[in-house]
């Protein structure tokens, strides 16, 4: 049994360049695993949010497609390939990012008549007053856009990834789309549906699902506390309730912490999809929306209401109402003659 | 035939090329035709006293040769070739081998103890050769010296080969105090004693329970510090190893006796003979090792279910240490800086000082300051050298606050100590304490900055100007140079470095081209230095880099020009191309994580990766690591155009999956195929059917070292990550693999931490691989083929939860898993996930972590479980 050695390495780094050379290499190569895995997790947000500018289904994807209504928008926008996600999209400017974020939202329709099964598939919800937009948080700042695609505010929040300050999520694929109403007197952002969390995308969920994870999601990042250095706006989330009849009436007539214009109602079963569908819908009477019928500075419903109308591309036109409602079609020859028009006609009550 | 053997065995050690092969041929031939008749044989031969020396010797070794080998899976026939001989053949055999102990000849004896105890190491975990311990115990006190030697000798290897847990208490408690009677003061044969303080050695890790009993622990600690007394140097260095590993395996029990171990242990360091001292310093430096670790592990907040508490010996003994550690620095011996294998008082004093002050930090700042002002400035070298050494040593440990004032002084010190000391040995340390400056006390981290813009130039002239001086001094500046660029590492978009980066990158080149680079690995050290310095290199300075590009590629030509090489010159060239390959790595992992600069450098794509395959070429059944981690960097920067370069690259790259011996190759290798995977996504699958084959093959191997089984897994999920539903014609080879080594995983009960951390990293690599096949499948028609999988991975992911000894690791990979077998099996498995553990517990244990991976992973997991189920 021999003596046994105690040398220790002397004036030596512990770590060899060598070990340094693979340990950097296992670390970019656990990171690559990662981005990759990632990447797979989230491809499904990328290839949904490219709906609206993707004329035929991606085969291997289950995409429900929605008809694009204005199908010549895509010939028009050479620039609007089909690649695009809303992180890239996040980097258009001007006209193109305004005609790619107006087609982003889902539209309900007027509510002409009572659905099945009402009270079991449905949910409504009091809709706040103020500016339908679509809000989205990418790459530490947070950007929210009006229907017409048009920038209302470009703000820190404390939504993932939504300001520098606070990226927590360390990933920069990570970005949140939200469907929002901005309330003017309270600066709010009422949040009334989530198309993507952190990435993931909600586009595919019913919307049992979707308002879940809203509620749970939502308080957690701090985005519904009160404004501070990096966190502009306040977001609050809306009470939703099921469509039986204390939910209704709770909806109809609970007080709220904002001003109501109508109700939303959701199919609990459908998908969020964007432009019109009747999976979503809308109601607006005298008792929960103040700007149903047009009053004067007295209170008093004047005796004639004014309607906006707006002359589509296509040649259709419509109320400019959210949602609008097709009146009919303008021929081609009218329309050359008058290339911007806006018509005001008296409407009976 | 006994007369044969003798003469087989002195001529197979015959001078004589011809008769010696020709005796190797007749031993193996025997060997292969009668297994037993060749052991008994040699057995025989050891036995024989009137056999010579040198055949009986001979016959030992090749004995012990048939019981054991190096590699796990050789040592595992030889094993089982053993247990299955005749039970009369192995009973004559031992026979043999406990009657040479009694042998008058001490190299017998010894020879005999060593394939004693390879027998015993064999036998005793099978509980065979019961009687062993006994009969080496019955009347020790009565045998003449020399068997007695011979008995505790054989103890000794015995413990070394058996591990504890084969061996009763009953045993053990004999074996002991045989041992310890061996040592013992009055026993007058110093062989004896000897033996008896080496098989101690050995035997600690077996006292478990005799060093909780006080009274026990107390005797045998009493007859240890006895031995370090003897007069016999041999028997007080055997005493002090005792004492060190005392040190380590007993660290909590030591409290009683620090204070004699002390006056002992400084004694040994001032008066005795320098092995007997570098022990003795040893000693202190593993007490540090152990409190080194205690403290980092529970951050000094010691809490009483922890499994050892830290006694802070050091701290305690500071006062009379340092000043013995600090004498020890001045017996320096002349030339030991060029000297590559030296070890001596100075260095392991200096060693333990630099431990020391890891251990107590602040404290020791004090206490050394004073030896330095007192020895820095005096004319003998030596008084300088030991001065800066100590400087050197306590940089790590103290708080920067502690120590920033006094190093700014020192620095200007330094800086001309390294330009003007006129002794060699004064200079290399000079330029080592820069380094340690550097490394400790400068970079984003640190408050104050050491180096500033009114200091920067005159220290980076400094350090390119002692490139030029002897290799060690050189060395070490390079090594400065190298802390120095690490400290810009993360320092922005413009580096203080910018304004001397050509003149720096220039004077290594200049420096590899020394023509004695070669000595005090100098030329290693000038392209490490141009490795960090690239790393930390910022975008100003991205051209510059990218020029080196040629610069290096011509060097790494050069190196494949010469031909006919000796085995002497192919070494050197192998090693040079290591530099090279390593430096190109550096280059294109910085190039290539910027798009401007990846894109500029890709122009240079198709010769790098000429050259690489050309290194390849120059050895036959290797290939080479550097080249191949190269490689890897190289796929990642081109990304799907490396297709071009599979068909030649591939026979390499199977090359590096087959080579079991050097398993770092092999383990480097699988990680190139998840960056070529993720380069090449699905242009791979052509290729896929190789590397399948020879993964599955590694995983199979009980030759390959097990820590490349984990990547391995990995690399399974890369490859199903790229290749997609393709992946399905392997699941019939990859799952059954995937399934047992999950059930193996499962659980770690009662393993200690080194098995644990490896089965975290098995669990990992099981993990990512089921994520990448599941990922890989989302969306395809194919998917129900994953489903009967599904069972089995959820008890996976269960059973590992309720271990409750997953890392955050496994922990974020487990529960990213999960997510993905939801996404992909949606509402086919939405009651399975339901009905687990992993969907609930495990799950809000995840949500609420800190850890914001985990907690990101967890969020995915739940919107993929709730998708799932709400269906």
């Amino acid at each position: 049994m021999a003596p046994h050695d105690v040398r220790r390495p002397f004036k030596r780094p512990a770590i060899s360049d060598q070990q340094r050379r693979r340990d950097l290499s296992l670390l970019r190569q656990a990171q690559n695993r990662r981005d990759a895995q990632h990447q797979a997790r989230c491809l499904a947000s990328s290839v949904l949010s490219l709906q609206s500018q993707t004329p035929e289904p991606v085969p291997e994807f289950e995409i429900e497609l929605v008809e694009e209504p204005e199908s010549q928008s895509e010939e028009e926008s050479g620039t609007l390939t089909k690649d695009l996600d809303v992180r890239q999209a996040s980097k258009l400017k001007g006209a193109e990012a305004r005609k790619w974020f107006a087609a982003q939202l889902m539209l309900p329709e007027w509510m002409i008549d009572i659905p099945d099964r009402l009270t079991h598939d449905w949910y409504v919800l009091a809709r706040p007053a103020g500016k339908r937009c679509i809000v989205v948080s990418s790459n530490g700042t947070t950007v929210s856009r009006l229907r017409n695609g048009s920038v209302l505010h470009h703000f820190p929040s404390a939504l993932p990834c939504g300001a520098r300050s606070r990226d927590q999520s360390g990933s920069s694929q990570s970005y949140c789309i939200l469907d929002c109403i901005f309330h003017e007197s309270d600066q709010t952002y009422y949040v009334i549906d989530m198309a993507c969390w952190r990435g993931y995308s909600l586009y595919d969920c019913t919307a049992e699902f979707r308002f879940f994870w809203l509620n749970s999601k939502l308080a957690e990042t701090g985005a519904c506390d009160s404004p501070s250095r990096y966190h502009k706006f306040r977001f609050s989330s809306v009470p939703v309730f099921n469509c039986d009849q204390s939910g209704l009436y709770a909806a109809y007539t609970g007080v709220v912490s904002y001003v109501k214009d109508g109700l939303l109602f959701y199919n609990k079963h459908a998908h969020y999809q964007t432009g019109n569908t009747p999976l979503a819908l809308v109601w607006k009477d005298e008792h929960c929306s103040q700007y149903v019928i047009d009053t004067d500075s007295k209170g008093d419903i004047p005796s004639q209401q004014q309607v906006v109308l707006e002359l589509q591309d296509d040649g259709k036109l419509s109320t400019s109402d959210d949602p609008a409602v097709n009146f009919g079609c303008l021929d081609r020859e009218f329309i050359q003659k008058v290339c911007f028009i806006v018509i005001i006609i008296n409407a009976w009550i | 035939m006994a007369m044969e053997v003798t003469q087989v065995l002195l001529n197979a050690q015959s001078i004589d090329g011809t008769v010696r092969k020709h005796a190797e041929d007749s031993l193996k031939q025997f060997q292969e035709q009668n297994l037993p008749g060749f052991l008994l044989s040699l057995s025989g031969e050891l036995a024989n006293d009137d056999k010579p020396i040198d055949s009986r010797k001979l016959a030992g070794l090749i004995l012990k040769n048939a019981l054991d080998a190096k590699e796990q899976h050789r040592k595992f026939e030889l094993v089982q070739r053993w247990l299955s001989l005749d039970v009369n053949v192995k009973t004559q055999i031992k026979a043999c081998l406990l009657k040479t102990l009694t042998s008058p000849v001490p190299d017998a004896r010894s020879t005999a103890s060593q394939v004693i105890a390879k027998i015993a190491g064999i036998e005793l975990p099978q509980k065979q050769w019961p009687e062993l311990i006994g009969s080496l115990l019955s009347n020790i006190h009565q045998l003449p010296a020399h068997v007695k030697q011979a008995t505790l000798e054989t103890l000794g290897y015995l413990c070394e080969e058996v591990s504890p847990d084969v061996v009763d208490q009953d045993h053990v408690n004999k074996i002991l105090t045989a041992v310890v009677q061996g040592m013992n003061a009055n026993e007058g044969n110093n062989d004896v004693r000897l033996a008896a303080t080496r098989a101690l050695y050995n035997a600690l890790s077996f006292a478990q329970a005799n060093f909780s009993n006080d009274m026990e622990r107390d005797y045998i600690m009493r007859v240890v510090c006895e031995a370090t007394q003897s007069t016999d140097l041999k028997i007080r260095q055997a005493a002090f190893e005792c004492l060190v590993s005392i040190s380590s395996t007993y660290y909590e029990k030591l409290a009683p006796y620090m204070q004699d171990i002390y006056s002992i242990t400084a004694k040994a360091v001032r008066e005795d003979e320098e092995p007997v001292a570098l022990q003795a310093i040893e000693f202190w430096s593993s007490i540090c090792d152990e409190e080194i670790d205690i403290l980092e592990e529970y951050g000094g907040d010691f809490t009483g279910d922890s499994d050892i508490p830290c006694f802070y010996f050091i701290k305690q003994a500071l006062p009379a240490l340092v000043p013995m550690l600090l004498e020890t620095l001045l017996k320096q011996e002349e030339d030991q800086d060029q000297d590559e294998g030296a070890w001596n008082i100075a260095m392991a004093g200096g060693t333990c000082l630099g431990l020391v002050a890891r251990t107590v930090g602040d404290d020791i700042v004090p206490l050394v300051i004073p030896f330095i002002e007192e020895n820095i400035t005096k004319p003998d070298w030596r008084q300088r050298e030991a001065a800066t050494y100590a400087f050197g040593s306590i940089l790590e440990g103290p708080s920067p606050d502690k120590l920033v004032h006094v190093v700014n002084v020192a620095l200007t010190f330094m800086l001309n100590a390294l330009t003007k000391d006129p002794n060699n040995h004064v200079k290399d340390t000079s330029a080592w304490t820069l380094g340690r400056i550097f490394e400790f006390l400068h970079g984003s981290t640190i408050d104050t900055p050491i180096i500033t813009p009114a200091n920067c130039q005159q220290i980076i002239t400094v350090l390119l100007q002692s490139m030029k001086d002897a290799p060690n001094v050189a060395e070490k500046a390079c090594g400065a140079l190298y802390f120095l660029a690490q400290g810009y590492e993360d320092v922005g978009p413009s580096s203080p470095l910018t304004p001397f980066f050509q003149e720096i990158v220039q004077s290594l080149l200049t420096v590899t081209h020394r023509e004695d680079a070669g000595e005090s690995r100098l030329r290693t050290a000038a392209y490490e230095t141009l490795n960090e310095v690239v790393r930390s290199s910022t975008d100003e300075t991205a051209p510059m880099v990218l020029q080196l590009v040629p610069v290096i590629m011509m060097e790494l030509h050069k190196t494949l020009e010469g031909q006919k090489l000796s085995s002497d010159e192919r070494e050197k060239q192998s090693e040079l191309q290591g530099l090279l390959c390593g430096c190109l790595q550096v280059i294109i992992q910085k190039l290539g994580s910027a798009e401007p600069t990846k894109y500029v450098f890709m122009q240079y794509a198709d010769q790098i990766m000429g050259l690489f395959l050309r290194v390849f070429a120059c050895r036959s059944a290797t290939v080479h690591e550097e080249a191949m981690l190269a490689i890897g960097a190289l796929a990642y920067a081109t990304g799907p155009d490396f297709a071009k370069y599979m068909p030649e690259f591939y026979k390499y790259l199977e090359m590096g999956l087959q080579n079991f011996e050097e398993y770092q190759v092999c383990a480097v290798t699988v990680g190139v195929v998840g960056d070529i995977c993720r380069a090449l996504e699905e242009k791979i699958l052509p290729y896929c059917d190789g590397i399948m084959t020879q993964l599955l093959k590694d995983l199979s191997s009980n030759q390959l070292h097990r820590s490349v089984k984990p990547p391995i897994f990995s690399c399974f999920g890369d490859i199903a990550l790229a290749i997609g539903e393709n992946f399905e014609k392997y699941l019939m080879y990859a799952m059954p693999m995937l399934q047992s080594a999950a059930d193996l995983s499962a659980h770690t009960s009662g393993a200690d931490d080194d098995m644990t951390e490896y089965t975290n990293s098995l669990r990992n690599g099981i993990l990512e691989a089921y994520s990448g096949i599941f990922q890989g499948f989302k969306n395809s028609p194919k998917t129900q083929l994953l489903i009967p999988y599904a069972p089995h991975i959820l008890q996976f992911l269960d059973s590992i939860y309720m271990e409750k000894d997953m890392d955050e690791v496994v922990m974020k990979t487990a529960i990213g898993l999960l997510g993905d077998l939801a996404d992909t099996l949606g509402s086919n498995a939405g009651s399975l996930i339901q009905q687990s553990l992993s969907s609930k517990d495990f799950l809000n244990e995840c949500l609420s972590s800190d850890d914001h991976m985990i907690k990101e992973s967890a969020e995915w997991a739940k919107l993929a479980i709730s998708k799932a189920i709400s269906v």
